[in-house]
């Protein structure tokens, strides 16, 4: 247990060390650095998206690369073949797979158990291969070059850091109302959803509507997140928008905390510095390789072994938490 | 070619390979059944049956020999396994215990290419590979081998489940784990016994696929992938419904892609899935509710 | 509102706890890394003909699919470059200096070859990259490394890459063309003109067809069956047993290790007679390993790589060939495949084009791989021009039958 004061003193140093961590990869001015970043936050935007879907909707996705890639698609289609500005390519996105979500969405949620995940497991791998099969839509095996950078009326994010700034910007709002969905009256239907449907069912909540909601929510925030993508690197074929991505996403939400708007950030941010860490690490042992793979799933299993709620329960694991210990032993 | 012969070709291919997708779809609904989790690393038993077997028939061990010791090697592993990844999280949600399978899928993977490099591998064929001529087409005897295999294992899992006291205690347990508990059946027992077993199918599937499919430390997944398909589409929780679910998604793609275009076959098998799904939510087989 | 920020705060804590890590890692990946240690000359052994290289060391990035489906391309790619550099660096170095190859892995992956090449051009700041192994995660830096006026010297032999030709960007593999081109010919000497074609799922397979389609229309050969299989698929009987209904007079199949091995084996129990005809991708012995007796019969266009021991004495490529397979056996066990080839042309014409450009200075090297001249790689013989940066003609391949378990050259 630590006294008052000293949790004060951390709490606000540990809001400058955020503050700086933000701003690092913009003073530091390293494009390996800002590229790292704005992949984090691009993951981060799915995250908190299917954080909310597995947290408090309790429903599992292992497609959301799938929704991921559609929207890479339709920026990367819209934009280089029809000319149509990367806004409106990322809102036609956004429509696409809406739609997409509430076909699938709705029969699957008004089941119980995991129909949702058997659903969208199908979808991932039917994109996967519509992805690399009409080759006349999407390039092929071979994708799609020289997307334009993207650009909203006069303002263009041509740098990495411009790219960076406007990753951020999209994050911000995106907890912002993550916040607000979790906070507000539909979001404490959710969070009584988590508990006991049927609870929540009695009290009025309309269950598959609830879950619905917040499964397209997720799906296109995804899509924008493809969008961005897209738009940054400026060139797609189908390889990131595998299986394994989705599963990888899945991994991001509960290593960091699928209960909590900050923990699928925390996720992503750690998913991502591990890989690259563990990587760097591993060029500088010769004649060896995937020795990173090995120790990225030990560690894998470590975290959750040690921080079955995820990241963000590190604080309260180690006494700093708001709670003052409380929880300690739960 | 005649149609006939053709349509007899795909079927039995789709028979063959769906088959090998059941198996592994049986090995994941045991550990379901007994834990609730579906284990990401299913396939990387497969995966890992075949390469120790290739490792050890290489060493100069005789065939048989290595088989056994491979399916023991991967048994082993399987109780590791559930030791180190499964055992620690007790209590915690579904979702934590599988991606710690994910965790040890990634481990597994990662040292089989450490150990073995990067190129797939092949073990040689168990009784010739002189195909067994049928119609126009043909099979190879191997894959005789792997239907067997396929249909013992199997059978073998439905009697144990039906007819050992072991058995029953597992499937008490899958019921429910509270009762069984007062019952005196130690659930960690059932825990790890499912591992094993479905380490043994694995394992089996993956030496005796081998020699035809030949076997590589990426192809793990791929196997978790369709295992899980299987038993998804045949009731998650029934292990006839895996292999029958194995079989209709191998039937499916291999004539979508005779008839229709291989390049889609695979999505349009999922299509059919998602159908099957739609229109009997509980899967192939009824799952009897307790 | 209070409770939000109750449940706020240490979360904020959590985050920044990730966030020393990042710098901490930050931190890790910035800090010089120890130099290699210039090799002197080794007591006993007979001295090098250079001086042992001094100073700075020559950094050249090189980026391979060391993981993820295509790792049987990256891995020897990078076993590869572990060799020549120690040989290099044991024979003078690089301008007198050290050579340095930072390898990356870009685990088969677009994304990750980008970071990987950020890091590289403006980290570790190489004087040129070499690599990747695939045509993805090629086209995913190509406008990069042209704007940053970084060259870049690709292991991918999809079209694309170097047509058109951009200034800072070649490629060492004989292309899909040539390849697909060796393989008409040989219908066109046999008198076939109905052709069954399978291809493997990805950018490799996806360019031979595309190549196929047009040389076919050409030439007015039919393509009266094509299928596709998938890089992990395990049977292709069904696509195989549709060719056969289609009656071809000759299958082409296009991908690399494992699929084509069980192609042959389906084949072969399908009861398929006529000649399967298989890319440059199963140049190796695996190939022949894993695909056993059906393997015998099979014909393919290859590089001179696989039959070093069987080219004429005098042929131009001998001399290279012999002394690379004979060091990469020696330090690996197996001989090297194409793609291991891949990275020695790779790495050789860069190192050569230093010494050309006489300093380490990007846009001369770039001048200096341009003008590159009857280069002997392991691929054919290098000549690259403003115009082509490929650099390879269609002798670059030999035509090879597979006969008992053996490579011949049929020529």
């Amino acid at each position: 247990m630590v006294g008052k004061r000293v949790t004060k003193i951390i709490r606000i140093v540990g809001l400058v060390v955020f503050a700086a961590v933000v701003a690092a990869p913009l003073l530091l001015g390293s494009a390996y650095l800002t590229t790292s970043a704005v992949l984090i936050g691009i993951h981060a935007i799915i995250a908190v998206g299917l954080g909310l879907l597995m947290g408090y909707a309790g429903q599992v996705s292992l497609g959301h690369a799938a929704f991921y890639g559609i929207g890479a698609y339709c920026s990367a289609i819209l934009t280089t073949r029809f000319g149509l500005p990367p806004l409106a390519a990322m809102a036609a996105g956004i429509l696409v797979t809406g739609l997409i979500a509430i076909v699938l969405g709705a029969p699957a949620l008004r089941l119980h158990g995991h129909y949702l995940a058997m659903f969208t497991l199908g979808l991932g791998i039917i994109a996967q291969i519509v992805f690399n099969q009409a080759r006349g839509l999407t390039g092929g095996f071979s994708g799609i070059a020289s997307i334009p950078r993207f650009s909203i009326g006069r303002f263009t994010a041509d740098t990495d850091a411009e790219a960076y700034l406007l990753v951020l910007a999209v994050l911000a709002m995106v907890i912002i109302m993550a916040y607000n969905l979790v906070n507000s009256r539909p979001g404490r239907a959710l969070r009584a959803l988590h508990e006991s449907e049927i609870a929540a069912s009695t009290c009025g909540v309309d269950v598959a509507r609830a879950k619905l909601q917040v499964f397209v929510l997720s799906a296109v925030l995804a899509s924008v997140a493809g969008s961005l993508y897209a738009h940054f690197i400026t060139f797609i074929s189908p390889d990131p928008f595998g299986f394994g991505f989705s599963v990888e996403l899945m991994v991001m939400v509960v290593v960091g905390g699928a209960r909590s708007v900050w923990g699928p950030v925390a996720g992503a941010a750690l998913f991502t510095v591990l890989a690259q860490f563990l990587q760097k690490a591993g060029e500088r042992i010769p004649y060896v390789d995937a020795l990173d793979t090995v120790l990225f799933g030990v560690v894998l299993v470590i975290v959750v072994i040690f921080l079955q709620r995820g990241l963000v329960s590190l604080p309260d694991r180690l006494g700093l938490g708001a709670d003052h210990g409380q929880k300690q032993g739960a | 070619m005649s149609l006939v012969d053709q349509l007899l070709q795909y079927l039995l291919t789709g028979i063959s390979v769906g088959l090998v997708y059941g198996l592994v779809g049986l090995g994941i609904t045991i550990i379901f059944n007994a834990t609730g989790i579906i284990n990401f690393a299913q396939g990387e038993f497969v995966m890992l049956g075949g390469m120790i077997a290739v490792a050890l028939v290489s060493i100069g061990l005789p065939l048989w020999t290595a088989v056994v010791l491979a399916v023991v090697a991967v048994m082993v592993v399987a109780l590791l396994l559930e030791r180190l990844a499964i055992r620690p999280l007790r209590g915690a949600s579904v979702i934590t215990l599988i991606i710690a399978t994910i965790g040890a899928s990634l481990v597994l993977q990662g040292g089989a290419k450490l150990i073995w490099g990067p190129e797939a591998v092949k073990l040689p064929a168990f009784s010739g590979e002189t195909p067994i001529r049928i119609g126009g087409g043909g099979i190879n005897p191997q894959r005789l081998w792997v239907m067997g295999v396929a249909a013992l294992g199997v059978v073998g899992v439905q009697l144990f489940f039906k007819y050992t006291l072991i058995g029953k205690a597992m499937r008490a347990c899958a019921i429910n784990q509270a009762a069984a508990r007062l019952a005196g059946i130690s659930a960690a027992h059932m825990v790890r016994l499912s591992f094993a077993m479905s380490a043994v199918l694995a394992a089996l599937g993956g030496v005796v696929l081998t020699p035809v499919a030949l076997m590589q430390y990426s192809q793990g997944t791929h196997y978790t992938l369709t295992g899980f398909l299987a038993a998804v589409v045949g009731g998650l929780g029934s292990g006839l419904g895996a292999v029958l679910g194995g079989v209709m998604l191998g039937i499916v793609e291999s004539l979508s892609a005779g008839f229709i275009s291989s390049g889609y076959s695979k999505a349009i098998a999922l299509v059919v899935a998602l159908i099957v799904l739609w229109w009997r939510p509980e899967g192939l087989v009824r799952r009897r509710r307790p | 509102m209070k409770s939000a920020t109750k449940k706020f705060v240490p979360v904020v804590t959590a985050v920044c706890l990730v966030g020393v890590v990042v710098l901490a890692f930050c931190l890790a990946g910035c800090p010089p890394k120890p130099q290699p240690t210039p090799p002197g000359p080794v007591p006993g052994a007979p001295t090098p003909a250079k001086p042992a290289p001094s100073g700075e060391p020559v950094k050249i990035g090189a980026i391979f699919s060391v993981t993820g489906p295509a790792s049987p391309l990256g891995d020897p790619e990078k076993k590869t470059v572990e060799l020549l550099v120690d040989q290099i660096n044991e024979n003078g170095g690089v301008l007198g200096r050290p050579l340095e190859v930072i390898v990356k892995d870009d685990k088969s992956e677009p994304t990750e070859t980008v970071l990987a090449t950020k890091d590289l051009i403006e980290g570790e700041e190489v004087v040129a990259v070499i690599g990747p192994s695939r045509t993805p995660t090629t086209m995913a830096i190509k406008d990069y490394c042209q704007e940053q006026e970084v060259p870049l010297v690709s292991c991918a032999a999809g079209k694309l890459i170097t047509d058109p030709v951009v200034s800072y960007v070649f490629a060492v593999p004989q292309t899909n063309a040539l390849a697909v081109q060796a393989c008409f010919d040989y219908l066109d000497r046999e008198g076939i003109d109905k052709v069954g074609f399978i291809y493997v799922a990805n950018s490799y397979g996806e360019d031979g067809y595309n190549n196929a389609k047009a040389i076919a229309a050409e030439q007015g050969v039919e393509l009266v069956a094509v299928e596709t299989f998938g890089g992990e698929d395990t049977d292709m009987t069904a696509q195989l047993t549709k060719i056969k209904a289609a009656n071809p007079e000759a299958i082409i199949c296009w991908g690399t290790n494992p699929g084509p091995a069980i192609v042959c084996k389906n084949a072969q129990t399908l009861g398929i007679e006529v000649p399967i005809l298989q890319s440059h991708g199963v140049a190796n012995m695996k190939f022949i390993e894993l695909a056993g007796d059906a393997a015998n019969g099979i014909q393919l266009p290859a590089g001179r790589l696989i039959v070093y021991d069987q080219i004429a004495a005098d042929d131009p490529q001998k001399e290279v060939l012999d002394k690379f397979a004979a060091d990469y056996k020696a330090k690996y066990g197996n001989p090297p495949n194409t793609f291991a080839g891949h990275a020695y042309d790779a790495l050789w014409i860069t190192v050569k084009a230093l010494e050309q450009a006489g300093e380490a200075d990007r846009a001369k090297l770039r001048d200096a791989i341009e003008k590159t001249e009857g280069f002997v790689g392991t691929a054919g013989i290098f000549n690259y021009s403003p115009e082509d940066h490929n650099g390879l003609t269609a002798d670059a391949f030999a035509w090879v039958e597979i006969v008992d378990g053996a490579w011949k050259l049929t020529e």
